[in-house]
């Protein structure tokens, strides 16, 4: 009897612990394929700080990984809806470097002779060219694959040589260097941050956005009368997601400036440095914020437009959007469109963050692009993906990336271990696919 | 033991009824794929409030007829008129343009998105943001659904995951929703259950006293004997012949399908057997 029961004891606290935890799974209405990856990269994060003799888990490092994962994150999500309508855009990286060149002779060399090279307007203009000409190679794409049947795979296959071989020819070879003042702000570093103040403020307006939608989302379900989720798990949602906020803006808001910037801000601004030096925050980097908002728009998009609706209608039957009148030629024309745009925004950040455009910028993008939106749950199988997901695949890809690179990992093995992470991301990713269906 | 002449009738098959009153006419159409003629010069009118059973063995060209005037496939050769104006109908949006919702054998249907989202595919109902109205979507969704299969509660869940029947229901309901004036459908009943289908029946036979004009394929003769106003048989292809329910028995019907025989009762068309 009692043997019995001191076994029977600790399987039923293991019992109860895992219903506690299924409990507050449905009650918060979670994905549990999200909270796994989000789990994922934790331990990503932990491990590399322990290997790293704790210098992974620093402000100055997190602070870095954000502004590198800005320009694959952006493209992610594009990326999203082409494997969603089972297509696949191998290209992206060569548009970015064919873009980026472009932007980067647009600067330096024909803007300024046209307005001065002091203008406030360069940059607008340099980035609205970039924009343009993305979206014009993009549809290029899109309508070669909507309107002539060629596969995506082989029209952006080509698209990735063309292109890059184009990123050449812009200025045979030779690397375009310094960029315009303003325009480098796009990429991050001690000015390209919005400083202390500020991102407290964008971290209290997401924080007044999360507790906003949870309060609609609720009185929306209670109008019509839809199951509500308990009111413990709704304030855990909000307080939880308000944490992560001003938990990411507090990092953010611990990397100072280095000290010879520091120096250099205080002489031009008549402050006198006092003796234990000048704290002077970074904030959040506007690259990260640009990601965001692209983040945050594409979700928008995908979620609540038309566009979106038959996106996600073509990926998971072709035929019936077809038979249901939608123009679905034209949607995947748009799909690269919008593409071509996004590899141009992320060509922009990363050519302000290099402050030069290269020949070899964005070479093998495609890779973590694609890469980010399956990790992050996109399934090739179309249908099924979403922006978040794609984003923080990206940060998973960026962390990896960079986690090596701290630990002087060499670059093709590196290179050996993104590939083994992604074929066992997307094998797990079956599996848990297959056992929810 | 097959002819391609037509036999003793010249009159046009329109005779029977007043010219005024023909929604749809399909003359002379066909379309092949590769070699196999799937539809070989065949004509079939519909009249106002009409309901037209449409039958003949599998792979007999039943679903490649009216998918020409569904716009899922364009013809090679032919007319269509639809209200006595000559129609140019080039894919599924012209013909929804004309008011023809057809619900097809595979029902088409967006496997991976919620009920509402399919049965509003390519209509959304939008906010005055011109963002999507999920909500008043989701409102008439339930309305409609509660009148076909009053069971039915998985609003929130993609259509991958109903039953064959639901799946059916579904593909009725988005046919319905959109008033429309000519209605092709293609097996509707095949996976439901009796008391569904009955549910099927009750719903054409109002739609018919609406005014509705009604294509019907179906493989159930006596569901055909209840509904249809007229019975066309086609064969290997081509038109058989048409006739009105009360003119033809059960089996003189039957050796229209198997032996591709035209009865007295009948109009024969070109596919018809010469006796
Ligand atoms: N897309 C296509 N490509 C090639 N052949 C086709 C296609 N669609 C139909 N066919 C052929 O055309 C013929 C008629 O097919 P259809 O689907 O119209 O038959 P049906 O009368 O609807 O049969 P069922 O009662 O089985 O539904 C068949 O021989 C079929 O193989
Ligand atoms: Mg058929």
């Amino acid at each position: 009897m009692s043997n019995s029961s001191s076994t029977a004891s600790p399987e039923g606290a293991r019992a109860s612990e895992a219903s506690a935890l299924a409990r507050f799974v449905r009650a918060t209405e979670v994905d549990t394929r999200m909270l796994g990856m989000l789990g994922a990269l934790l331990l990503i994060w932990v491990v590399f700080h322990l290997v790293s003799d704790s210098r992974f888990l620093t402000p100055r490092n997190l602070w870095n990984l954000s502004v590198q994962t800005s320009s694959v994150a952006i493209m992610s999500t594009g990326m999203v809806l082409i494997i969603v309508t089972r297509h696949i855009d191998l290209s992206v990286g060569s548009i970015l470097g064919f873009v980026a060149m472009v932007m980067g002779v647009t600067q330096t060399a024909l803007l300024p002779d046209m307005l001065g090279s002091d203008s406030a307007a360069i940059w607008v203009l340099t980035l609205a060219i970039g924009i343009v000409i993305g979206a014009f190679i993009g549809g290029i794409h899109g309508y070669v694959i909507a309107y002539l049947n060629v596969p995506a795979f082989i029209v952006t296959l080509g698209g990735l040589l063309i292109w890059r071989g184009a990123a050449w020819w812009v200025t045979s070879g030779q690397t375009v260097a310094p960029m315009n003042q303003t325009f480098r702000l796009m990429g991050g570093g001690p000015y390209g941050a919005i400083g202390a103040y500020w991102s407290w403020v964008v971290g209290a307006i997401a924080c007044i956005g999360i507790i906003a939608l949870n309060v609609m989302g609720r009185r929306n379900r209670k109008r019509f009368n839809f199951p509500l989720r308990p009111l413990w798990a709704e304030l855990t949602l909000v307080v939880v997601g308000c944490l992560a906020v001003l938990g990411a803006v507090n990092v953010a808001n611990s990397y100072p400036w280095p000290k010879g910037i520091v120096k250099r801000y205080a002489a031009s601004n008549n402050i006198d440095v006092p003796d234990g030096g000048l704290f002077i925050a970074h904030g959040i980097a506007i690259p990260v914020l640009i990601a965001i908002g692209v983040g945050i728009i594409m979700t928008f998009i995908a979620t609540r437009t038309r566009f979106g609706r038959y996106v996600f209608a073509m990926g998971g039957n072709p035929e019936a959007a077809e038979l249901a009148g939608i123009n679905t030629r034209w949607v995947t024309m748009k799909i690269f469109i919008l593409m071509g745009a996004l590899c141009a925004i992320a060509g922009a950040i990363s050519t302000a963050r290099l402050n030069a455009s290269t020949n070899a910028q964005g070479t093998l993008d495609e890779l973590l692009v694609i890469a980010a939106a399956v990790i992050g749950g996109t399934s090739l199988g179309g249908g099924i993906g979403t922006i978040v997901g794609a984003m923080i695949g990206a940060v998973v890809m960026q962390s990896l990336q960079s986690g090596m690179v701290l630990l002087g990992v060499d670059a093709p093995f590196q290179n050996v271990v993104v590939g083994i992470v992604l074929v066992v991301a997307v094998w797990l990713d079956g599996l848990y696919r297959r056992r929810s269906v | 033991m097959q002819t391609q002449s037509t036999t003793q009738s010249n009159t046009p098959s329109t005779s029977q009824t007043n010219d005024t009153s023909t929604v749809v006419s399909m003359q002379d159409c066909s379309i092949s794929f590769g070699g196999i003629h799937a539809v070989d010069h065949a004509s079939l009118d519909l009249h106002k409030g009409e309901v037209v059973a449409l039958l003949g063995h599998n792979g007999a060209g039943k679903s490649t007829f009216i998918k020409l005037l569904s716009g899922a496939y364009k013809r090679d050769s032919g007319t269509i008129h639809i209200r006595g104006e000559e129609a140019s109908i080039n894919n599924p949006r012209d013909a929804k343009a004309y008011g023809i919702e057809t619900i097809y054998q595979t029902l088409a249907l967006a496997d991976n998105v919620d009920t509402a989202a399919n049965l509003y595919l390519g209509r959304e109902l939008r906010t005055a943001w011109g963002t999507l109205d999920d909500v008043a979507m989701e409102a008439r969704a339930r309305e409609v659904m509660g009148r076909l299969n009053p069971r039915f509660e998985r609003f929130k869940e993609p259509v991958k995951a109903l039953s064959g029947g639901q799946r059916q229901s579904v593909a009725i309901a988005r046919a319905i929703l959109f008033n429309a004036q000519i209605l092709i459908m293609d097996e509707p009943t095949a996976a439901l259950g009796p008391q569904e289908t009955a549910q099927v029946g009750e719903l054409i036979k109002q739609l018919k006293a609406d005014g509705i004009s009604i294509f019907l394929i179906s493989h159930d003769i006596e569901d055909v004997f209840d509904l249809a106003d007229r019975v066309a048989v086609m064969k290997n292809g081509q038109m058989v012949g048409t006739a009105p329910v009360n003119a033809v028995t059960r089996d003189e019907v039957l050796g229209m399908i198997i032996l591709g025989k035209c009865p007295p009762g009948a109009t024969p068309g070109p596919g018809a057997v010469q006796s």
